[in-house]
């Protein structure tokens, strides 16, 4: 019995090793928002960079800033919004510079077709509507209430979706007749966007930045600097980001 | 031996200890009945209290199927019924949506009926919990069903007593036991219920927010009422399966 346990352990510390030292791994974690445009650019990244290994971890803005708080061991960090990013090197935990990668407006989501016949953000106090937010605990839903001040509009949502994947997914799904998302996940999702006037539309700043503690620093530095170059910036113009 | 059964005590009482370490005791009162807190309870009271009744209709005559009558497929049924036990609750809620939203596969033809709409409402709750908890029912009192002496059961019978009379004067007490330790197991498990609300009901104070949910949204910004609501559960979930003793794991 007791042999066994010792073989079992020793399998595990080898197997753990082995892994570290063949590939340098890029732990990353993204806001949700940046699914699509990361996951290409962590292919871009490992094919300009072979034997890296990108791993990212995605999600919403705020569990992300509570797992590096709790000391995940993160090498970058990327969110969707200044304020969590802010929080985070409040706390000591972010390493050198905070840069702004990209922008990103908000935008209405309807189902293909637009078959409620949604006009604009007027439209979200009607009772007889489906409607969806982001819930406004999370950036998105933060931009958008915004927006609905200064427009004067009382919304009335039916949900408040803790993410905007999920509240983009009940759109496309056509469960509810119309939300407020990110440009960039108009153009991800299998949606039509109707764009919301300029003088009442917020955006987001997304900045990224290296975390302290961070496994592989070497490895972050390359990989924010790769977001900047170029390639990189065709890439985030590419879901409907705008430059900084 | 007794040292990893240690370890494993401990590995099940650190996350307790560390939600008692950071609990905010002096605001607990006011954050306990803050409207957030309110709303949610009343919710999750509601949905899971509906579920045990809506598991006792089903479940209970499904149970008696599954343990009385021998049929084709009869390990079909039982793989479908116990489904949600092992799949990801968020998956079956998911799955909830495509079948009964309102572009649905049996929610569409719904709607266009009826104008009823389940997601977005306090069904769509009921109907979720109930998807995920119902298959304890199911077990629970099958497997008790399965340990009743069936002769109890002929001599009513052979004494004049109606199918249904038997069952209600015979085999209901005799499973009286593991019912209760059905609903109760249940219940909480209607209560923990998150995945499967949050993708099918969606998530609004007042109407579809439970106390899962409430905790999820409020670790976003606002930990200590997190925490409060934490600590709600795992109050209920701990007197629930104290009070269960052994009840529902020995037969």
């Amino acid at each position: 019995m007791a042999n066994l346990i010792v073989v079992v352990v020793a399998t595990l510390i080898v197997a753990s090793c082995g892994s570290a030292n063949d590939v340098a791994q890029i732990q990353v974690s993204a806001a949700s928002s940046l699914s699509d445009v990361f996951a290409d650019l962590e292919v871009a990244f490992e094919d300009a960079n072979p034997g890296t290994d990108v791993v990212l971890n995605l999600g919403g803005s705020s569990l992300l800033r509570e797992q590096i708080l709790a000391g995940a061991p993160i090498d970058v960090f990327a969110s969707a919004g200044m304020e969590i990013m802010e929080e985070v090197e409040a706390a000591g935990l972010t390493e050198g510079e905070i840069d702004v990668f990209a922008v990103n407006h908000i935008e209405i989501a309807v189902p293909p077709g637009n078959p409620a016949g949604i006009v604009g953000l007027e439209d979200f106090d009607r009772d007889d509507l489906f409607l969806g937010l982001c819930a406004a605990e999370v950036p998105c839903g933060r931009l958008a209430l915004q927006s609905f001040r200064v427009a004067g509009v009382n919304p009335t949502p039916d949900t408040n979706e803790p993410n905007v994947r999920s509240l983009l997914t009940k759109i496309e799904a056509g469960e509810l007749d119309a939300g407020v998302v990110y440009a960039t996940d108009v153009i991800a999702g299998e949606v039509d966007g109707i764009a919301i006037p300029s003088d009442v539309l917020s955006s987001s700043n997304y900045p990224v930045g290296r975390i302290v503690g961070s496994p592989n620093p070497t490895g972050a530095a390359d990989f924010i600097a790769f977001m900047f170059t170029d390639e990189g910036t065709r890439i985030l113009l590419s879901h409907g980001f705008q430059s900084p | 031996m007794l040292v990893l059964a240690i370890v494993a005590v401990v590995f099940f009482l650190l996350p307790l200890v560390g939600l008692l370490a950071r609990t905010p005791w002096g605001e607990l009162g006011s954050l306990l009945a803050s409207d957030v807190v309110v709303d949610a309870l009343v919710i999750s009271l509601v949905a899971s209290v509906a579920a045990v009744v809506l598991s006792a209709l089903l479940g209970v005559p499904l149970a008696w199927l599954l343990a009385r009558v021998a049929f084709t497929g009869r390990a079909f049924v039982r793989g479908l019924v116990l489904l949600p036990l092992v799949l990801p609750p968020i998956v079956g809620g998911a799955a909830l949506l495509f079948a009964l939203g309102r572009r649905g596969v049996i929610g569409e033809p719904l709607y266009e009926a009826t104008g009823l709409v389940l997601p977005f409402s306090i069904w769509g709750v009921i109907i979720a919990v109930t998807f995920v908890s119902m298959p304890f029912l199911v077990i629970t009192v099958e497997a008790a069903l399965l340990n009743v002496d069936t002769r109890y059961e002929g001599a009513a019978a052979s004494l004049g007593a109606s199918r249904w009379t038997v069952f209600r004067r015979v085999t209901l007490p005799m499973i009286g036991p593991s019912l209760l330790a059905g609903f109760v197991l249940t219940w909480a498990r209607a209560i923990g219920e998150f995945g499967a609300t949050v993708a099918f009901a969606g998530n609004l104070q007042g109407t579809t927010q439970t106390l899962p949910l409430a905790v999820f949204v409020s670790l976003e910004s606002d930990r200590d009422t997190a925490i409060a609501i934490s600590l709600i559960l795992v109050a209920i979930s701990l007197t629930v399966l104290i009070g269960l003793r052994d009840r529902w794991l020995t037969r």
